[in-house]
C-alpha cells in the first residue's frame, strides 16, 4: 500500500515499522482504535513524509528558511490530527525556490538543491556544468532571494494557486531535461526525470486533491513509461509510432492511468490533465495503428482552450491529418505556420515534411525534412530528420 | 541552453599589428582580461568550459592512410590565414546572453588598450531531443 502510493520500498518499510513501533508504545496507554489498519497506514504515510522531509533538513539548513520544529512533534500525534505546518514547510520552500525574482534556470537549480535529494555534484552532473558553476548559480538565487526584499509569506488566494503553477512547471521542466536525455552518457541526467517524479509524488501527497498536480504527476509516469523505446541503440530518435511497445514500463502507465482517471472528473480541469489524458490514450494502444486518434484530438482541442501554444496547435495538426487524412492537417498547418513564435522553429518544417510523406509528396517531404534537420538543436532529432529525408530520396 | 564561444584569428580581415609587436603591458592587459572573463563566467553561473588553443604552427593535420593508420602532415601551415583561436562554452539562459558575452570578449584590450573587436562566432551546442506528446 504505502509502495504504491509512494513508490519507495525502503523507505516505506522502515515507515511501516516505525508505525508498528508507534502503534506498540500508543495503544497499550490510548486503546486500540477503531481502524487499526487505517491507523497504521496514515501513521506511517505520515513517517514516510517525515523522513524524505528529514533527508532534506541537511539542506534546508543552507536554504533560507529556517527550520520550524514545533515541540508537538516530538511526540506522536493522534493520526487523524492533520498537521498543517509540516505541509506548509514543504510547500513554503517550493513557492521560495520559484521564486519571481527567478529565471528558470536558478528555479531549478534552487528546487533541485533545497527540496530536492542531490548534491551541487549531482545537479551540475546533470546539468554537464562545472561544480563550481552550479555552486555559484545557486548561491546568486539566494542571494536574489535575499535581495528582493521582506519576509517572504506563504501566498493566499490567487496567488497561491498562481505559485503552485510555477512549481508545477519547474517540476515539468526538471522532468523534461531528464525524460529528453537520450541514455548513456546522459545517464545522469536520466536522474532528472526520477527526481522530478519524486518531487511531484511529495507534493501530490501534500496536496491529494488537487487535480493538476495529480495530472501533472500522470503526465510524467505515462511519459516516462516509454523512454526505454524512446532512443534506438545508435542514439537515434525513434517516433512513436516505431517505437517497441513491448519495452514501455507496464507499472508506470497503469499507476498513470490510475491518478488521470481519478483526478479527470474531479476538475478543475487543466492543462497538465489534458496532456496526462492525451499520453494515456497513447500508451493504451496495443499498436501504433490501434490508437485512437478521433480522442487524441478531441483532447488536443480542449488543450487548446488552455494553453494556446503554436507547438500544441502543431500537434493538433497531426491528429487531424490521422483522423481526417493529410491534407486536412496541412491545412491546419497553413493557418498555424504563419505564427511568429514558430518563425525559424525546426518543429513546423518536420510537422509539415511529415504530413507531405503521408500525402506523398516526396519531393516536398525531403526538402521540410531537411530544412528541419538543420535548424534543430538536438542530434538525436537530426540523425531521426537526416534518415527519413535520406529513405525518402 | 549551451552555446560555443568561438575565438577566430583571420590575419587578413585583423585591424591590428601582430601580437609580437605589442608592449609587455599590451600583452599582459590582454592576457590579464581573458583570466577575467573566465572568473565573471564561473560568478555569473554560466561558465562550462573555456580553452586557448597554441598556435597553427603547433598544429598537425592527421588523415587516416590505407588500414586507417594515421598519416599526419606537420605545420606550419603557410597558407593558414585564419585560424581558431580559443574558444567558451558558456550556459545562459537565452540566446541574447550568449550574444552579450560574445560581444564583452571582443572587447579583449590590444595595443594601447583598445578593443581589438576581434569577431566571435557564436554556436548553439546539440542538445537532447525535445519532449514529444
Amino acid at each position: 500500500m504505502l509502495v504504491r502510493r509512494f513508490g519507495d520500498f525502503d523507505t516505506a518499510e522502515d515507515a511501516v515499522q516505525e508505525s508498528l513501533l508507534a502503534a506498540a508504545t500508543q495503544w497499550p496507554r490510548d486503546g486500540t482504535p477503531d481502524n487499526p489498519r487505517g491507523w497504521l497506514i496514515q501513521v506511517a504515510s505520515r513517517r514516510m513524509i517525515e523522513q524524505v522531509r528529514n533527508e532534506q533538513a541537511r539542506r534546508r539548513r543552507e536554504a533560507v528558511v529556517a527550520q520550524r520544529e514545533p515541540a508537538d512533534r516530538q511526540s506522536a500525534p493522534a493520526a487523524d490530527v492533520p498537521t498543517p505546518a509540516d505541509r506548509d514547510d514543504t510547500l513554503l520552500l517550493l513557492f521560495l525556490c520559484c521564486h519571481p525574482a527567478l529565471s528558470a534556470t536558478s528555479r531549478i537549480a534552487l528546487t533541485l538543491r533545497a527540496v530536492g535529494g542531490l548534491t551541487t555534484a549531482e545537479i551540475a552532473r546533470a546539468f554537464l556544468v562545472p561544480e563550481a558553476t552550479m555552486a555559484q548559480r545557486i548561491s546568486r538565487a539566494k542571494q536574489r532571494i535575499s535581495a528582493s526584499g521582506g519576509r517572504f509569506r506563504m501566498p493566499e488566494g490567487p496567488d497561491r494557486a498562481d505559485a503552485l503553477g510555477q512549481v508545477l512547471h519547474v517540476l515539468y521542466l526538471i522532468f523534461s531535461e531528464g525524460h529528453t536525455s537520450s541514455g548513456g552518457a546522459d545517464l545522469y541526467r536520466i536522474e532528472l526525470s526520477s527526481e522530478a517524479i519524486r518531487l511531484t509524488r511529495a507534493v501530490h501527497a501534500l496536496l491529494p486533491d488537487d487535480s493538476e498536480v495529480t495530472g501533472l504527476l500522470a503526465l510524467m509516469l505515462l511519459t516516462d513509461a516509454r523512454r526505454p523505446a524512446r532512443i534506438g541503440p545508435d542514439g537515434v530518435l525513434v517516433s512513436l509510432a516505431d517505437q517497441d511497445r513491448s519495452r514501455w514500463d507496464r507499472a508506470a502507465i497503469t499507476e498513470g492511468i490510475a491518478l488521470v482517471t481519478r483526478a479527470l472528473p474531479r476538475g478543475p480541469l487543466g492543462p497538465y490533465q489534458i496532456q496526462a489524458a492525451i499520453a494515456a490514450v497513447h500508451d493504451e494502444a496495443a499498436t501504433a495503428e490501434e490508437t485512437d486518434w478521433p480522442q487524441i484530438l478531441a483532447l488536443y482541442q480542449v488543450l487548446e482552450r488552455y494553453s494556446a501554444n503554436p507547438v500544441v496547435a502543431l500537434n493538433r495538426a497531426v491528429a487531424v491529418a490521422m483522423v481526417h487524412g493529410p491534407l486536412a492537417g496541412l491545412a491546419v498547418l497553413a493557418e498555424t505556420g504563419s505564427d511568429p513564435r514558430l518563425a525559424g522553429q525546426h518543429r513546423l518544417d518536420a510537422t509539415r515534411a511529415h504530413l507531405l510523406e503521408m500525402a506523398g509528396d516526396r519531393a516536398a517531404a525531403i526538402a521540410h525534412y531537411r530544412a528541419a534537420a538543420n535548424r534543430t538543436a538536438s542530434l538525436p532529432e537530426r540523425h531521426y530528420l537526416t534518415l527519413r529525408a535520406a529513405r525518402l530520396a | 541552453m549551451k552555446y560555443m564561444l568561438l575565438m577566430q584569428f583571420s590575419e587578413a580581415a585583423a585591424e591590428f599589428p601582430p601580437i609580437h609587436a605589442w608592449t609587455p603591458e599590451e600583452i599582459q592587459a590582454h592576457i590579464g582580461f581573458m583570466g577575467d572573463v573566465n572568473g565573471k563566467l564561473v560568478a555569473s553561473g554560466e561558465f562550462v568550459d573555456g580553452q586557448g588553443l597554441a598556435m597553427p604552427d603547433q598544429a598537425k593535420i592527421v588523415r587516416a592512410g590505407d588500414g586507417g593508420g594515421p598519416v599526419v602532415t606537420e605545420g606550419p601551415f603557410a597558407e593558414t590565414k585564419e585560424w581558431l583561436a580559443g574558444y567558451w562554452i558558456v550556459d545562459t539562459d537565452t540566446p541574447e546572453r550568449a550574444v552579450e558575452l560574445a560581444a564583452y570578449i571582443s572587447t579583449a584590450p590590444g595595443p594601447g588598450g583598445r578593443p581589438l573587436n576581434m569577431p566571435i562566432e557564436v554556436r548553439p551546442v546539440m542538445s537532447a531531443p525535445p519532449q514529444e506528446l
